[in-house]
This record gives structure tokens, sequence and C-alpha cells, in this order.
């Protein structure tokens, strides 16, 4: 499905992504964690072309994410993307937030369109709150809006990064359990998050990253049990302790 | 101060006449440029945030030209050179058949100057938002102009409504600039009274508060838009 080959990305002289090379099958979560400043989030912007790069090639489905000729939209519109700070349109009602881009970009009717909306928001556990602006919901509501507005485009594949990193501690739960879910749904997943509970309910793989570079790709079991990096060693043990 | 005063003369014939076709031309020339300022200055401002360089050099450049020259060279530019580099078909245009020349090549100086003030407002409004809007609308599979329409222009707007409000009231009151070519608007009217009657504390007190009730008008009118269109639960823009 996503199927990333030796991708190499520099900011002027400061490599960020070192040699990276991750396959992502249809139905599969992968969740990638590292120390900050890894380049996790930026592997993850480069699946849908947010983040260019120079080496390498990222394709999705056979849809080449670097060639020139590519129709980014287009593509972006299939992969939907839930990001750490929510980013829901502020001057626009939930409702709207997820409507509008059901019928401008994907050219649904606007009944459609807003059926869909509130049956989504509904599996989300909102449905009084759709004529509500996302800064009268709490971190943990926008966030689930935002799975609403991507799920509503249909995608083949959702990126997350660090979805619950921006939420109170009381918060991170609601917005796990509609992404474990969206997993036991067989939606296929990359997820860049530090929440190793997640990982070890649903991963199908883990993904640790240093410095630019993958140091570990490993089915969960695996990885949980012996990381066979010392980095991922240490990382883990510092994360787990508590 | 030895200062015979005669309100009355204010409200003769045709002094009235005069200060209320002044007062039209005012409002209309101001309307006028604004529409062309509203317009220019959004294109230019939008094509300042643009990712393409080109694109970038193009807007800075208009902003820097029209921004650094006095709005009075500007205008006499418009009026006394511009014409002479025009090719022949459109000269006689401008100089000969097209009606209104003085009024209109006010608009257009007054509205040129201030798309550049608008530009700068409209530029600052896109740069506000904070940088995961744009990549949350690009990654939904929006294309730049539909970021743009959607979400950057409607937030980054409702941010500088005030400034904007003041960049309408300049261009009112530098409206008053078009007597140098000419035009008979609110200040050349209080002047030509003047120059009839030798009375000028009548008709340019007449023109002063003129002048302010129309700025003050917008003003209130302009803290109602801000009200209406003030983003639910959110003071400025997002977060």
């Amino acid at each position: 499905m996503i199927e990333v080959t030796g991708v190499s990305k520099w900011y002027q002289q400061f490599q960020v992504l070192k040699d990276c090379s991750l396959t992502i099958k249809s139905g599969e979560v992968i969740v990638i964690c590292g120390p900050s400043g890894s380049g996790k989030s930026t592997l993850i912007k480069c699946m849908n072309g947010l983040e260019p790069f120079q080496q390498g090639e990222i394709k999705v489905g056979d849809v080449s994410v670097g060639a020139k000729g590519t129709d980014l939209p287009k593509l972006r519109s299939r992969i939907g993307m839930v990001f750490q700070n929510f980013e829901l349109f502020p001057h626009m009602t939930v409702r709207k937030n997820i409507t509008l881009p059901q019928v401008k970009i994907l050219g649904r009717s606007k009944d459609e369109s807003d059926a869909r909306t509130i049956k989504l928001l509904e599996r989300m556990g909102l449905p009084s709150q759709a004529d509500k602006f996302p800064a009268q919901l709490s971190g943990g509501q926008q966030q689930r809006v935002a799975i609403a507005r991507a799920l509503a485009m249909d995608p083949v594949a959702m990126l997350f990064d660090e979805p619950t990193s921006a939420l109170d501690p009381e918060m991170i739960n609601e917005v796990l359990d509609v992404m474990v879910a969206l997993a036991q749904d067989g939606m296929t997943m990359a997820v860049v998050t530090h929440e190793m509970g997640f990982a070890r309910r649903v991963a199908n793989r883990v993904v640790f990253m240093d410095q630019g570079s993958i140091v570990e790709d490993a089915p969960k079991e695996a990885f949980f049990g012996t990381p066979r990096s010392e980095r991922a060693q240490l990382f883990l043990s510092k994360i787990l302790q508590h | 101060m030895n200062y015979s005063w005669d309100w009355g003369l204010l409200f003769r014939s045709p002094h009235i006449g005069w200060i209320a076709q002044g007062f039209v031309t005012t409002i209309e020339m101001a309307v006028l440029a604004w529409c062309i300022a509203m317009t220019l200055g959004s294109l230019i401002g939008t094509l300042r945030t643009l990712d393409n360089p080109i694109a970038k050099r193009i807007g800075t450049l208009y902003v820097e030209i029209f921004r650094n020259v006095p709005l009075l060279a500007q205008l006499f530019l418009w009026y006394y050179v511009i014409p002479e580099l025009l090719p022949a078909s459109a000269q006689k245009f401008v100089k000969r058949d097209m009606a209104d020349p003085q009024f209109w090549t006010s608009v257009v100086g007054l509205g040129c100057y201030t798309a550049a003030r608008v530009a700068e407002q409209v530029r600052s409004g896109i740069q506000s938002i904070p940088r995961g809007q744009r990549s949350a609308a690009l990654a939904m599979g929006f294309s730049t102009a539909q970021v743009y329409r959607y979400v950057l222009l409607p937030i980054g707007f409702r941010t500088v409504i005030p400034s904007l409000t003041n960049d309408f009231l300049g261009v009112f009151k530098n409206s008053s600039l078009a007597l140098t070519l000419g035009v008979m608007e609110l200040t050349a009217a209080a002047r030509q009274i003047e120059e009839y009657t030798f009375h000028s504390f009548e008709p340019f007190a007449a023109a002063t508060v003129l002048y302010s009730c129309v700025t003050l008008l917008v003003i209130s009118l302009m803290r109602v838009v801000e009200r209406r269109t003030r983003i639910a639960g959110n003071v400025g823009t997002a977060r």
C-alpha cells in the first residue's frame, strides 16, 4: 500500500532522513516511535507529499509521491491525516469542517455529505456537537472530529502525527479508543506516537527511529520482547519506567 | 478677531449645492477606489504569501513602489505622465473621449496606492495563521487555490478587519487630494465657497463635520462587522 524506498531528506546541510525504507501493507498498523528530532513526523509527512524529499521513492498504491507529474491534491484526498494540534478550521462549525471537503474535493452532493458527517460524528460519540465551533470543544473532542473529517474522505490509509501529544491525560484514551476501533476495522495506519500501550494492542509492527534513520523495524512481539538495537532498548527503558 | 460669522451662507444657493455635490463625489471616489484597493490588494497580498518566488517578487515589487512614492506624486504621475506612455489609440481615449478624466484618474490612483496597504494587511493576516492550518488543508486534498479560498483568506481577513477599517478611512480622507487634479470633491467645494464669499471658517467647518460624520459612522459599522465575524470561542484566530 505505502512503500518507502531509500528516502533521504536534507534541510540545507542538515540531513533529517537517512536512507529510510519501510513498507506498509494494506490493513497493517505501523507504529513509529523514537526520540524527538529523530525524523518520525517528517517521514510520515513525506508519505503524502507535505514535505518534499531529495532522494529515494515513496509509492502509495502505484502512484509515486515525489514524481513531477503526480496530482498531489488527488493523492492526498485518498490518504487521511491527523495532526498533533488537531488543525480543525476554527471559522467553520464541526459539521462544515467535515462536510466542506467532501463537497469541494470529492464532489459529493450536500445531502449525501451531510448524512455521512452525521454518521461519522455518531461513530465518534459526538452526535450533539455538530453545530459547535472547534474552540468550543475539548481537545479530545476536537481530535475525534479531526479523525471524522479525515475518514469522511474514505481514505485508503490514515497517517497520525502524534495524535495524543497535545491532549490532557484524561482525554488521551477517548482518542486512542477511536483509533483502536479503526485499526480493528482493518484500516491501514501509520501512527507516530509514544503510546506504547496502543502499540501493544493493535500495531502489527513497530518502527524505531533515531537521528533520521530507521534503527529497528520489527513485529511488535519481537520489539517489546527483545529489541535488537541498544538505542531502542535505552528508549524503551526510559519510556516504560512508570 | 474681527470676523463676521454667517452660517447661513452654507445653506444658500449655490453653496449648498456645491457642498452636496462635493460630498457625493468624495463618497463615490472613496467607494470606487476601495473596490480597486480590496480586489488588487487581496491579490497582491496573497501573492506575497505563496511559495512561488516569482509571485512573491511581483507582490513585493508592487507594494514597495506604491507605498514608497507620495500619494500626491502618484496622482500627478497617473494624470500627467502615464497617458503620454500609452499607445496612440489608448491615448486618444484617455485624453479626448473618456468622460470625467480627473475623477477616474483619481479613483485609479487612490485605489492602487491603497491596494499596497491592503496587500500588507492581507499578507500579515495570512501569515499570522499557524502553519499547521495550511498543512491540514493541503493534506485533505484541497488545491492551493482552495486552501486560500476556504481556509487562509477567511481566517486572515477576520484578523485584520480593524486595520482594514483604518485603510478605508485613509482612502476616504486621502480623496481630498483629488482637488489638485481639479475634481470638485468636498474639500474643493469648501475652498470654492471661500473664494466666492471670503468666508473660510464656515465652509471648512462644514467639511470637517461631514468628514467626521462619515468616519464615525464607518467605525461603528465596522465594530458590528467585527463582532458578527468573530470566531466563536476564539478571541483572535486559531489558538
